[in-house]
């Protein structure tokens, strides 16, 4: 199979998370997609990996997910304590470091 | 690449979805289907063991932590749709299809060769092959996920710590506190009622009546309340009253084990309906 | 190249070689170091000096006239080719091939200036005892006189150019110093700034000329320089030439940096006698005389200084016609005389011993008169307007008879010493050229003019006094060294008997040819003396048989004006000089105001305003944040595509 397809795909999906990181304001939805555009990153990781021959690919991926697991733990807990202080999940409430 | 081009649109409509989602938990779910077909992908392009993972450990652990914070943020929290940063929407849709754009157009224009496939690779098995690489050459990048798996657990611990602010209160305190209460604004001491219970109905959503035939709040939830799905014990009455009506018309009863007796109120047990034989009608 | 044409230029055109001093003249250090060391004990010795330190003053300069006496006593015994003596103190500047050594050099020239600037200054050191024993800077005023009287002496007894340089800043201080002794007198700070910022000009001159000699010839040193001055190119020579002539005009006083002269009789009278009659505004003189081989290898230069000379002794004589000030009568005479000094020497060999010569009977005669002006004005309460004086002859006598001497002198009244020297000098000029000749006649007449209406006004007349005043004599301190100026008036003659100033001087300017004259000596000295007396009746019929009014009078003819005005010297250094260089320093300070400081300001303030505009880009958002990111990641993507595909 040729591998053009998937990182088509890929790049669509990245490109759709990245808008909706810009374009969202729930923390909770922002935050879902940027692991939308690991997501993404993954499935070229893979198809490169088919695409060399070697595991390669696949290994990085699997890093990608772990190292995607703490930093949502640790991302959401950070999400949490805000809430709990400030009331408020809108990422635009947390703008006090300006001009 | 069937399974290719069948999941590719829902993919990305998808995707389109969690974009345009309005309630938090929709999106989350619409990302648990991305994923889902992300799984499927691996597991066509010969990546059996990542798609045991994704599945098990992106959709089911990390997107399902997803769904547990959003309960505890508040789900019906939903963003409103007017963009209160100047351009923003604007030049996001902008530079997002032009992004788009110039990667696919990047993507299709660059060779990278034949493909080669997994087969040799993969003669062991995926997950031995995936094992040989793992310990050997990326020992030490899987050495520093482990800490960094152990850091993220416990920061995480720290961070969602909350300090205890005021002392613990006994329940001699809590009692005392609550006769204070009553002695102060009347706020009756005891435990809340329960809901009205009505045995044909989940009576959940039915507030208790007190002793006056007025309904008692404090039997019903909240939430509910806010909902307005409260039902009204009357109402429920005037329905149950018909039932036997017509029961009663027919001249038999259809309800077990129970004589034929014309119900006189509302409620059974008005006690001048009492017979002398002392039998309580019900 | 020279030295073909004109053979006897090189030989008229002495080489100065000079013999080691020994015997007294090894002590000829001492002359200058006694008033040194007067001026460094008065001035640092402060207020304890106070009630000897006159005397010391006195003393020291008393000291060096009687080595100056020995000194020249000592050369007189020796033979005409043996009289240039030379004392090698030590070595002053040594840097690679630029070597200059300290040292003195005693000749026929330099041994008169001696006893001039010793004789004369030591007269009026004694009169400053009186004249300014009511001074309580008294001490301090003996030590800047002590402190001149030692520049002009190493100005004189120096052996290189730039030790004549050392003594001519040395005396450019001293008169600052001492025009501006009243300090509190703004008129007298004024003064003192003008006549050090004109003299600089000179000095410009003197500096270049300097420069000019050791870029030239190798060496400052009058002995080196003398053998080889006519090998230079006659650019060079003329050059210089003009370059000394600037330094001379601005130490004398000679046009076109004369303004400072009569503002400079601000100063106490003793430093108008010493300083601007006798020694220092003579320095310009002695620099021409001693730079003879320059000035014969360079005709040019030497025709400037005659212009200069006549035009000077005219312009001088003129503005003294005008002045009511007493002391700015007799400085406009001063500028006057020593116009005739430089035309004098700037007629080359013929006058340079005649130049000499007036030098020393001016210095005598004019330091008379200012010291009798002084006499004068310590008996008017210090007035100075001679519209106040009047009929002084009965109350000063001695005053009166001393001041007429010098008053004889200067006008030259057959027989007194400024009879021969100017007679010489206006002979001298006929000889070589009629219309100098015509200008220093004129000058002659105009002097006689002016000075008889000074002593008219002065001391005839009637009495137009201030109420207050009561005139009585000056005390015997002041007095004595007037009649000893007196009797050097009278008698200062003497130096041209048997033409021995001429003889003495002949190893240091050469030997001069016998010009014609178009008439014959006596002819003229009988004409020269015929306009001088219709000068003295032009001034009895126009100021001695009027009334003088007490008052200026304002309506008066144009040439009057004029010469009230300094020939509009001071109003032509405004606008050519004072004006424009004031409108260019405000351009400057402008543009550094608002050009310099402008662009500065004005680049902080794009910086600024830049800032305050860009830091609005962070506003806080995250998501704009990730949007620039965003964008950055796009860009980065389309150079790299472009890079790699294209």
């Amino acid at each position: 199979m040729s591998e053009t397809p998937f990182l088509v795909l890929s790049a669509i999906l990245f490109t759709i998370g990245a808008v909706g990181v810009l374009t969202r304001r729930n923390a909770l939805v922002l935050f879902m997609c940027v692991e939308l555009m690991l997501n993404a990153t993954n499935l070229a990781l893979v198809t490169f990996s088919r695409v060399h021959g070697n595991l390669h690919g696949q290994v990085t991926a699997f890093f990608v997910m772990v190292v995607a697991a703490a930093e949502v733990v640790v991302g959401l807990a950070i999400i949490v304590t805000i809430f709990r202080t400030r009331r408020s999940a809108s990422v635009d409430d947390a703008s006090l470091l300006k001009y | 690449m069937i399974a290719f081009w069948l999941l590719a649109p829902v993919m990305v409509a998808a995707a389109l979805g969690v974009l345009f989602a309005r309630k938090a938990v929709h999106a989350a779910l619409l990302l648990a289907v991305v994923m889902i077909g992300l799984a499927v992908l691996y597991l066509v392009q010969e990546a059996p063991f990542l798609f045991a993972v994704q599945i098990i450990v992106y959709t089911g652990a990390i997107l399902m932590l997803f769904l547990f914070v959003m309960m505890l943020v508040g789900v019906d929290a939903s963003d409103s749709v007017v963009e209160t940063i100047k351009g923003q929407r604007l030049f996001a849709i902008i530079v997002g299809l032009l992004f788009g754009s110039v990667l696919v157009l990047g993507v299709a224009q660059v060779s990278v060769g034949a493909v080669v496939g997994l087969e040799a690779a993969n003669a062991d098995g995926n997950i031995q092959g995936l094992a040989d690489l793992l310990f050997s050459r990326y020992a030490i990048a899987f050495e520093g996920t482990a800490a960094l798996l152990i850091t993220a657990a416990m920061g995480t611990m720290v961070l969602a710590h909350s300090e205890r602010l005021k002392p613990r209160l006994s329940q001699q305190e809590m009692a005392a506190q609550r006769m204070r209460d009553y002695a102060d604004s009347g706020k009756h001491p005891g435990p809340l009622p329960a809901p009205g219970v009505f045995a044909r109905h989940n009576a959940v959503d039915t507030p208790a009546l007190l002793p006056d035939g007025s309904t008692a709040e404090l039997s019903i939830s909240r939430v509910l309340a806010a909902r307005g799905t409260v039902r009204s014990a009357p109402h429920l009455a005037d329905d149950i009253e018909e039932l036997t009506q017509h029961m009663h018309d027919d001249g038999s009863s259809n309800i077990p084990g129970r004589p034929d007796a014309t119900p006189k109120g509302p409620l059974e047990g008005d006690p001048s309906d009492r017979r002398d034989d002392g039998e309580v009608q019900p | 190249m020279t030295t073909a044409l004109l053979p006897s230029l090189a030989e008229s055109v002495p080489v100065i070689e000079t013999a080691p001093a020994d015997g007294v003249l090894s002590l000829l250090w001492l002359i200058i170091a006694l008033p040194a060391l007067g001026a460094a004990v008065l001035l640092l010795g402060g207020r304890r000096a106070d009630a000897w330190g006159h005397l010391l003053g006195v003393g020291t300069v008393a000291g060096s006239f009687l080595l100056s006496v020995l000194a020249f006593v000592s050369l007189m015994g020796r033979g005409a080719e043996e009289r240039s003596v030379s004392q090698h103190l030590y070595t002053w500047v040594e840097a690679g091939s630029f070597t200059v050594d300290a040292g003195l050099l005693l000749d026929p020239l330099s041994a008169l200036f001696l006893l001039l600037i010793t004789g004369v200054g030591g007269i009026i050191h004694v009169y400053s005892v009186g004249y300014m024993a009511h001074d309580p800077r008294r001490r301090r005023f003996f030590g800047y006189l002590n402190l001149f009287v030692a520049a002009m002496l190493v100005l004189v007894l120096a052996d290189t150019y730039l030790g004549v340089f050392l003594g001519w800043e040395g005396v450019g201080l001293a008169s600052y110093l001492l025009i501006g002794f009243w300090q509190h007198k703004p008129s007298a700070a004024a003064a003192a700034k003008k006549a050090f910022v004109v003299n600089r000009v000179g000095d410009l001159g003197m500096a270049l000329g300097v420069m000019l000699l050791f870029a030239t010839f190798g060496t400052t040193a009058f002995a080196e320089i003398s053998a080889v001055a006519s090998e230079a190119s006659d650019a060079v020579l003329t050059v210089l030439g003009l370059l000394l002539l600037l330094a001379a005009c601005g130490k004398s006083a000679q046009v076109p940096l004369q303004s400072w002269l009569l503002d400079a009789m601000e100063g106490p009278t003793p430093v108008s006698a010493l300083i601007h009659a006798a020694t220092m505004v003579t320095a310009g003189v002695y620099l021409i005389v001693r730079s003879n081989f320059i000035y014969e290898a360079a005709p040019v230069a030497q025709s400037a200084v005659v212009v200069v000379g006549a035009v000077t002794l005219l312009w001088g004589a003129v503005i003294g016609c005008a002045k009511d000030d007493i002391k700015k009568a007799l400085a406009g005479s001063t500028m006057s005389q020593i116009g005739y000094m430089m035309l004098a020497a700037g007629l080359g060999v013929a006058g340079y011993a005649f130049a000499i010569f007036h030098l020393l009977t001016h210095g005598f005669f004019k330091a008379n008169m200012f010291l009798g002006a002084g006499s004068v004005m310590h008996a008017m309460d210090d007035d100075v307007d001679m519209r106040h004086y009047g009929a002084l002859q009965k109350m000063l006598p001695v005053t009166f008879l001393t001041f007429a001497m010098g008053y004889l002198a200067i006008i030259g009244f057959p027989g007194f010493s400024g009879f021969w020297s100017k007679d010489k000098i206006i002979e001298t000029a006929f000889s070589e050229n009629l219309v100098v000749g015509l200008a220093a006649l004129l000058g002659a007449g105009i002097t006689a003019f002016y000075m008889t209406r000074l002593m008219l006004m002065t001391f005839f007349g009637e009495k137009r006094w201030d109420k207050s005043v009561h005139p009585h004599e000056s005390p015997k301190v002041m007095t004595v060294p007037l009649i000893v100026l007196a009797a050097l008036s009278v008698l200062g003659g003497f130096l041209l008997l048997g033409n021995w100033v001429v003889d003495w001087l002949e190893p240091v300017v050469g030997h001069a040819e016998h010009h014609e004259l178009p008439v014959s000596p006596l002819v003229l000295t009988t004409i020269i003396t015929l306009v001088v007396a219709a000068g003295v009746a032009l001034a009895w019929f126009l100021v001695g048989k009027r009334d003088v009014p007490r008052v200026a009078p304002a309506n008066v003819s144009v040439f009057t004006r004029a010469a009230r005005a300094d020939l509009y010297g001071d109003a032509m250094n405004e606008a050519l000089l004072m004006r424009p260089g004031d409108r260019f320093v405000g351009g400057v300070t402008t543009f550094d105001d608002s050009g310099v400081d402008g662009a500065v300001n004005g680049t902080a303030a794009t910086f600024a305003g830049m800032s305050g505009r860009m830091r609005r880009w962070q506003n806080g958002y995250v998501r704009s944040y990730a949007l620039s990111l965003f964008g950055g990641a796009l860009l980065v993507l389309v150079v790299l595509l472009a890079v790699n595909l294209g």
